[in-house]
């Protein structure tokens, strides 16, 4: 017995020892990149869930940074520079993202990063990076409080995190934007609220609720519900006799798809939501989600002609996932960064500086360019001054844009 | 208060799920006093062993038809992934600390969902599961929808059943006897080791019906599906008495009207306007059962049993 439990010990370690040394060799190769050509590798970190309820708006992410990292090397766009994207998956989980954060800082390689998908992780990975001087650039974050400081609403704005940018509006532009279209548009005037407790549905809710009874628009009541939840009877019944015309939700598809569905079996009003639950995932988990309606952020990419060739390369790259909704934005997003790297290594007399990262992070506020969403252009608390929105809403079973405009608080 | 029939039916139909996947919690205890942290992926991976069966039978079957193929294609991977859990991962540690086999069930648990995650397709997310067509059911001012109709079914019949079997058929009499005193048991001639075995796989069986109405109630299956309502569950077998099976339903039951009518009407209290809705309505099923548990600490149903903690 004895021997049997030393060879088990032994297979063991070794076993552990050959992954660890595997693991290290792989990131040596890394290291030895530049190999006969002259280029210098530069990285560029990923961070979605690829994994989990929310991964089809994360594989479309991780996506579009891949195809705009490849795009850049195939049009040289930076001389003697060749992009690679490095993604992690954060499983829609701040722990997760965390640790992927002091992944992407120790690896000096990595010069950006694009993501999160969440606002909760976006949250844990502001400080680390503004530490570290590293770029990072969400394309989905909508949380007011990330650019502008937990003082927002007050008018007492201020930038927390100088290394933190996103090519998404915020909440405070959609939730309104939302509201507008509802009480405008759709000449809907009372509604019941709902969210998910997190920092984007909560966020979006709250700021909905502020511009719809602004409005003239009635709340007739509000809930919030547990994300992991799929079954919401309870409060729908509590919908179905308060007289509300439709159910404004901030959170995310996977709860929403459910909640829609059980709400039009017992009442037949519509759901909204915001850009968490515009994805073809809602679709699939809600047989009724006929006349439910969602904004977005930007225009719809099929729309633009800026995004057309985006359409195109993604579709001939042959990826096996839609880019989803925050495909133009992250292509945008990897691509301010591509553009910051250039204006840095232009500065530098076209040579790589050797301290690329606080050059990157300075080089963004002088990123200016055309985009797939439209003009691209970072204002002093690092967001987008691109307001684009659009309202969509599920027609025959897909989702059709109904109405776009450039939102002015 | 019009709509408390609703609210009720909500409830029950809620309260039937956490009853049928508490049977194992309380089945497994009653006999071997382990609490089965894996119970709800066993439940989990019931509803993807049902998914698996629609998903292969050929196209235009319809759903009605499908179901109890889809319950029996359930039970089989339920069972079979209980029994081999307590062959390997429980079996080698009876007899040791009772916290080892705790351990062993949450480190199962973890490893189950990470299967089903990692090797089903499209699994990664929630997946969708056939619904049962068809409007509402209108009855005594509650409108049932057919997925729940399917659990205030099944939830009854399955209870019946497994009193038939428990009192009226000899492994059942047995399962009564190690529960009451394993030793003695065994000395009578009871298999104990069969009878723990099948304490196991009708647990499973339960929690294979359950999922296949959780999946035709919520329209989507996935991986992580089991831990919350069988966090739930286990919470409804310690309510009615854990090691009684009517108690496990009976607290079921309970929880889950508890849950719909904290929704519905805690808010609607003066003054208690923030302390209602979805977000607190855990916060008052848990207080419940503080309060049973105050009251009367072997549950709803439970006996006194003096000699065990």
């Amino acid at each position: 017995m004895r021997h049997r439990s030393l060879l088990i010990l032994t297979t063991v370690l070794t076993t552990g020892a050959l992954t660890l040394t595997a693991c290290g060799s792989r990131d040596d190769k890394g290291g030895g990149g530049d190999k006969g050509d002259s280029k210098t590798k530069v990285v560029i970190g990923v961070d979605s869930p690829t994994s989990g309820d929310l991964s089809a708006l994360g594989l479309g992410i991780r996506n579009s940074a891949d195809l705009a990292a490849k795009t850049a090397n195939k049009n040289n766009t930076v001389p003697g520079v060749e992009f690679v994207t490095q993604p992690l998956d954060d499983q829609a989980q701040p722990n997760v993202g965390q640790q992927n954060a002091a992944k992407f800082i120790s690896d000096k390689k990595v010069i950006g990063v694009v993501g999160p998908l969440n606002s909760s992780i976006a949250q844990v990975m502001q400080k680390p990076f503004t530490d570290a001087k590293l770029t990072q650039v969400s394309p989905a974050n909508t949380g007011t409080e990330l650019t502008q400081g937990p003082n927002w609403k007050a008018g007492d704005k201020k930038r927390p995190f100088a290394a933190y940018f996103r090519t998404a509006t915020t909440d405070q532009v959609q939730g309104a934007f939302a509201a507008k279209y509802l009480y405008t548009t759709k000449k809907i005037d009372k509604v019941y609220l709902m969210d998910d407790q997190k920092t984007y549905g909560a966020g979006l809710a709250a700021s909905f609720k502020e511009q719809f009874t602004k409005l003239g628009g009635k709340i007739v009541g509000e809930d919030h519900v547990v994300p992991e939840e799929r079954d919401f009877n309870a409060i729908v019944t509590k919908v179905k006799n308060s007289g509300a015309k439709a159910l404004y939700y901030g959170g995310e598809y996977p709860a929403a798809g459910p909640l829609s569905q059980q709400l039009k079996d017992a009442i037949k009003i519509p759901l909204m939501g915001g850009d968490g639950i515009y994805s073809a995932d809602f679709l699939t988990l809600n047989k009724k989600a006929e006349g439910d309606l969602a904004t977005s952020v930007g225009k719809p990419v099929e729309q633009l002609d800026s995004a057309k060739k985006f359409i195109d390369d993604y579709k001939a790259a042959g990826y096996k996932e839609d880019y989803e909704a925050y495909g133009g934005g992250t292509y945008d997003a990897t691509w301010a960064i591509i553009e910051a790297v250039k204006i840095a290594v232009a500065d530098n007399g076209g040579k790589v500086p050797a301290d690329l990262r606080p050059k990157v992070l300075d080089a963004m506020s002088k990123v200016k360019f055309d985009g797939v969403t439209g003009p691209v252009s970072f204002d002093e608390y690092g967001d987008t001054t691109n307001t684009m929105m659009t309202a969509y809403q599920v027609e025959n079973g897909k989702w059709a844009a109904k109405f776009s405009e450039a939102y002015k608080p | 208060m019009h709509e408390l029939p609703q609210q009720l039916a909500n409830g029950l139909i809620l309260g039937a799920m956490y009853g049928l996947i508490a049977i194992g919690y309380t089945m497994v205890y009653g006999i071997v006093q382990l609490i089965n942290f894996a119970h709800g992926e066993i439940f989990m991976v019931g509803g993807f062993g049902a998914l698996t069966v629609y998903l292969i039978l050929p196209a235009g079957f319809s759903l009605g038809a499908a179901i109890p193929l889809m319950i029996l294609g359930g039970m089989v991977v339920s069972v079979a992934v209980a029994t081999a859990a307590e062959r390997f991962a429980y079996r080698p540690l009876r007899g040791a600390p009772r916290l080892a086999p705790l351990i062993t069930a949450i480190g199962l648990s973890i490893v189950l969902q990470q299967l089903v995650w990692q090797w089903y397709p499209d699994a990664k997310k929630d997946h969708p599961f056939p619904q049962l067509e068809g409007e509402a059911l209108s009855l005594l001012g509650a409108d049932l929808q057919p997925g729940g109709i399917f659990l205030l079914v099944a939830a009854p019949i399955s209870m019946i059943a497994l009193g038939f079997f428990v009192n009226k058929t000899r492994t059942g009499r047995g399962m009564q006897a190690t529960a009451q005193d394993p030793d003695t048991a065994k000395l009578m001639g009871i298999n104990t080791d069969r009878i723990i075995v099948t304490a196991f796989a009708i647990g499973a069986a339960f929690a294979a019906v359950a999922a296949v109405g959780y999946g035709l109630h919520n329209g989507q299956v996935s991986f992580r599906m089991g831990f919350l309502l069988g966090l739930k569950a286990f919470t409804a077998a310690v309510l009615g008495g854990i090691g009684n099976i009517y108690g496990a339903m009976l607290g079921g039951l309970v929880l889950g009207v508890a849950e719909a009518l904290a929704t519905g009407y805690i808010a609607e209290i003066p003054g208690m306007e923030l302390f209602g809705g979805g977000s607190w309505k855990d916060v008052w099923a848990f207080s419940l059962l503080i309060i049973v548990l105050l009251v009367r600490p072997q549950g709803l149903l439970g006996e006194r049993v003096a000699d065990r903690a």
